[in-house]
């Protein structure tokens, strides 16, 4: 397989090898020295910032820690799922038939909350229609065959990207498609709108990746950092704020270095040590854990407290789109779990659907048991590898039938591990015995609406009782009883 | 492939602990409780806390079965029931006993309100509040001396050679009362004055026999469990053993504990002394070691079904034991507090939980 570049992936995989061997021996005397990692977690546990509540799972990055950023060539044929985001899906404005470059816009955004997608590959669009989505539902998605050729739109290299103007910037985000690329994928320059009346003065940059299993950003961060910095300093300029944070959990000691040595000439940057905790890579969580800020419950955002928290990925695509012009096409992806026979990190382009990934890992060494689209502690399991990556996709995690077991709900204890755990303070098994009987009131003073699905309470619980699920369930009937109401 | 791939919603790992393996551990942290007891008393504590335990079992089992429910003895819950109920009688007790104990715990304590984690109050602790109240001579008296010792751990030597002659009643008193007995019996002044013709001798035998709980030896016979006592509860040692591991494990949580040692130990600190008798500072030790409080704090209080959710409410649940405890065993007739405390604690702590529902995380005052 050769990509646009005329490179066989194995080249590729070769020259990176070559590229970032010395940061690929560090992440590996890392990963199994564990004796090293405990001494520094011990040596820094009481000053590692953290947010209260939290399990601790293993984490198990070391399959695919160790593996460089591979450039996939683009696939022969790409999906583009016209609701990536958070917002009204985008609308498309090519047909069926039409003939497409890189980079080409393709769907536009269709209102303030929402984004335009590009073309990912070159080719002609061959079918817009429902098509497979990770979440697991079908959606609008316009299908583009490939021609092989990989022709790109003109991109610019504006040297002096710094001087643009914070609206200027905002524009060339907004343009590009770029939205929060760590799972929820907010627009972009929605968040980075925030009303005349609140300050922001931080950003924190979230390199945090609690996720077990994933490894895209950790990569990013040891490979790329000074595109980071320079997302990082971009969201800076557009939001006003005098101070940048790039938070990253204690287990990735080499990003956490390599980054501060980046920025030790930079006063108003700082690297925070985070401990290794789940959910520590929640906005709330790592605002709280980062700066001590609260961010109001009940649909608070992290603006309240002057802060605008982004993923690390999307640093590097905000950076591309207001230097290049480049919109969001390409992202990291991890490809991963124990039956995986050579986990990856991809570079690949939007719209690649799952099954080719797994295939460019050189496929599986057991039966599946599993499919799960993110992390799997709030992923989605699917039923097979058709649906494509989107701009949020961070990777895919394979399990096999062991792995994978369902376990049998039991009565609840109430030894109250969901509650001692529960980073919002919440009373998960209350919820869920509140839900159980209809008591939609009882549940919401426990906390259902509050809850953010970190799944921190399902993975603690004794009695396996699926407490993610009902309160979801108890949401929706909530939601439900007051849409009745009006 | 397609039918074999498990689709389920998130998260898609779980720490993998589960009921049984709760249980289970529970019962392994008693266990050094339980090799201790059969050393100082020789089998018969071994058989009588395996006879609650598998009376508990088959009794869980039958009533399961009658029930028509699944049969779910296997995770254990039943057999950590019989085996605390049977902790909390002493070595010396019938056969019978444990096992009437046990057949109540189950069926009155557990199974009628639907089994594990429906329980309103501890089921071992409600068994033995049954035993003490139908046969309460059986349940209080009868304590046998361990292997090695008087039953309190008080060397009568210590105290006169010829206490034997002088005072028989405080003689008896300290060779065949528990420690919690002979402190609550002391602080009684009609017992004191009744002790000997003259009004300040009974006054320094009182003194001595007090301070005498809290001579070194004492203290080394409290901690290591060599006093009279019920089978479970006599051994500090063993019993922090168990506690530490639970901590450890993250099965129990420090919050109950160390409030509700905490407040018994600060209250008997505070309150706990005796007229005519030196103030000493050991009593807290004495009021901590010296009956249920360890095993009641750590394995009883701690039960999961029967305590506060809430991280708020637990504090307030141990200190409320706390401070019934001891006011059970200084103002109230009886030597030993712990169990009834807890079931009455246990009865409140719906209400508790209802009163100290968390704030969310970033809630806003009103
Ligand atoms: S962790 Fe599970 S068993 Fe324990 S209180 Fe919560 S829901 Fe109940
Ligand atoms: S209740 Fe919600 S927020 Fe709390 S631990 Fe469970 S999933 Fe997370």
């Amino acid at each position: 397989m050769k990509n646009a570049l005329g490179a066989t992936r194995e080249e590729i995989f070769q020259k990176n090898l070559a590229e970032y061997g010395q940061y690929h021996f560090m992440a590996k005397k890392y990963s199994k020295g564990s004796t090293y990692r405990n001494l520094s977690q011990l040596g820094v546990l009481m000053s590692l910032k953290t947010f209260p509540g939290g399990v601790h799972p293993h984490d198990f990055k070391h399959f695919s820690k160790t593996a460089a950023i591979d450039k996939l060539p683009p696939p022969e044929k790409v999906i583009i799922p016209m609701s990536q985001h958070i917002g009204s899906p985008s609308s498309p404005c090519v047909k069926v038939g039409d003939e497409v470059l890189v980079g080409q816009l393709i769907a536009e955004a269709s209102g303030f909350v929402s984004i335009p997608q590009h073309a990912s590959i070159s080719g002609k669009v061959t079918k817009i229609d429902l098509f497979a989505h990770p979440v697991g539902t079908k959606q609008m998605a316009i299908e583009i065959t490939g021609d092989g050729l990989d022709k790109w739109i003109e991109l610019v290299d504006d040297e002096n990207y710094l001087d643009l103007t914070p609206d200027e910037m905002k524009k060339r985000i907004a343009d590009a498609g770029v939205c929060g690329m760590g799972g929820a994928g907010f627009p972009t320059h929605v968040k980075l709108s925030p009303p005349k009346d609140k300050v922001i003065d931080t950003v924190i940059l979230n390199g945090v990746e609690c996720e077990p299993y994933l490894t895209s950003d950790y990569r990013l961060m040891i490979e790329r950092p000074e595109e980071i910095l320079r997302g990082l300093e971009n969201v800076m300029k557009v939001v006003g704020a005098s101070k940048g944070i790039i938070g990253i959990e204690s287990n990735k000691p080499d990003a956490i270095a390599l980054l501060q040595k980046h920025t030790a000439s930079k006063a108003n940057i700082e690297v925070v040590g985070l401990k290794m905790q789940y959910p520590q890579g929640a906005e709330k969580q790592l605002i709280y854990a980062a700066t001590k800020r609260k961010v109001p419950n009940k649909g608070g955002l992290p603006m309240a407290v002057g802060v605008v928290v982004q993923n690390v990925g999307t640093a590097v695509a905000v950076y591309e789109a207001v230097r290049y012009k480049k919109p969001l096409l390409e992202r990291v992806i991890t490809v991963t779990g124990s039956i995986v026979k050579r986990p990856a990190n991809f570079l690949a382009r939007v719209g690649t659907p799952y099954s080719v990934l797994v295939d460019n890992c050189d496929g599986v060494n057991t039966e599946i048991g599993k499919i799960i689209s993110g992390g799997p502690m709030m992923g989605f399991s699917l039923p097979n590898l058709d649906a494509p990556m989107t701009k949020g996709s961070s990777g895919i995690v394979l399990m096999n039938r062991t792995e994978a077991k369902q376990l049998q709900e039991h009565t609840c204890l109430r030894c109250a591990k969901c509650v001692d755990v529960c980073p919002l303070n919440l009373l998960p098994s209350l919820i869920v015995s509140a839900v159980k009987v209809e008591d939609l009131e009882m549940a919401n003073k426990a906390g259902m609406t509050d809850c953010m699905k970190c799944g921190s309470c399902a993975y603690v619980c004794p009695a396996q009782i699926r407490l993610v699920q009902w309160i979801d369930t108890g949401k929706i009937k909530w939601a439900a009883l007051q849409r009745a109401k009006k | 492939m397609n039918d074999k791939l498990l689709v389920s919603p998130a998260p898609h790992l779980h720490d993998r602990t589960n009921v049984s393996m709760v249980m289970w551990n529970v019962i392994l942290a008693l266990t050094p409780a339980l090799v201790m007891a059969t050393y100082f008393w020789g089998i018969k504590a071994l058989m009588l806390t395996l006879l609650g335990a598998v009376t508990a079992v088959v009794t869980e089992a039958a009533v399961q079965k009658f029930r028509k429910v699944p049969i779910s003895v296997a995770d254990g819950s039943a057999f950590l029931t019989g085996m605390l109920l049977s902790f909390n009688i002493h070595a010396n007790s019938p056969w019978w006993l444990p096992v009437v104990g046990s057949v109540f715990a189950i069926v009155v304590g557990k199974q009628v309100f639907g089994g594990l984690g429906n329980n309103p109050v501890n089921p071992a602790l409600l068994g033995r509040a049954f035993l003490l109240a139908s046969w309460p001579t059986l349940v209080t008296n009868g304590w046998i001396p361990t292997r090695s010792g008087s039953i309190n751990g008080i060397n009568p030597d210590l105290i006169g050679t010829n206490l034997q002659t002088i005072a028989p009643k405080a003689y008896e008193l300290i060779t065949s009362a528990t420690p919690l007995k002979v402190a609550q019996t002391i602080r009684d002044t009609s017992f004191v004055s009744s002790l000997t013709g003259s009004a300040t001798e009974n006054a320094t035998l009182a003194s001595n026999i007090f301070n005498s709980l809290f001579d070194m030896g004492t203290l080394k016979a409290m901690f290591w469990g060599n006093i009279g006592g019920c089978i479970g509860e006599v051994s500090v040692f063993a019993l922090l053993l168990g506690a530490a591991y639970l901590l450890y494990k993250n099965i129990i949580e420090w919050r109950i504990p160390l409030f509700y040692i905490g407040t018994v130990f600060a209250l008997s600190f505070l309150f706990g002394g005796i007229t005519g008798s030196r103030y000493s500072v050991m009593l807290p030790f004495f009021h901590i070691f010296g009956g249920g409080l360890m095993l009641g704090a750590f394995f009883m209080a701690t039960d999961y079904t029967t305590s506060p959710i809430t991280k708020r409410g637990r504090i307030i649940f141990a200190i409320g034991c706390g401070v019934l405890t001891i006011v059970i065993r200084l103002v109230g007739g009886y030597p030993e507090g712990v169990s009834y405390s807890i079931l009455f604690m246990n009865v409140m702590t719906p209400l508790i939980d209802r009163l100290t529902m968390p704030k969310a995380f970033g809630e806003v005052k009103k």
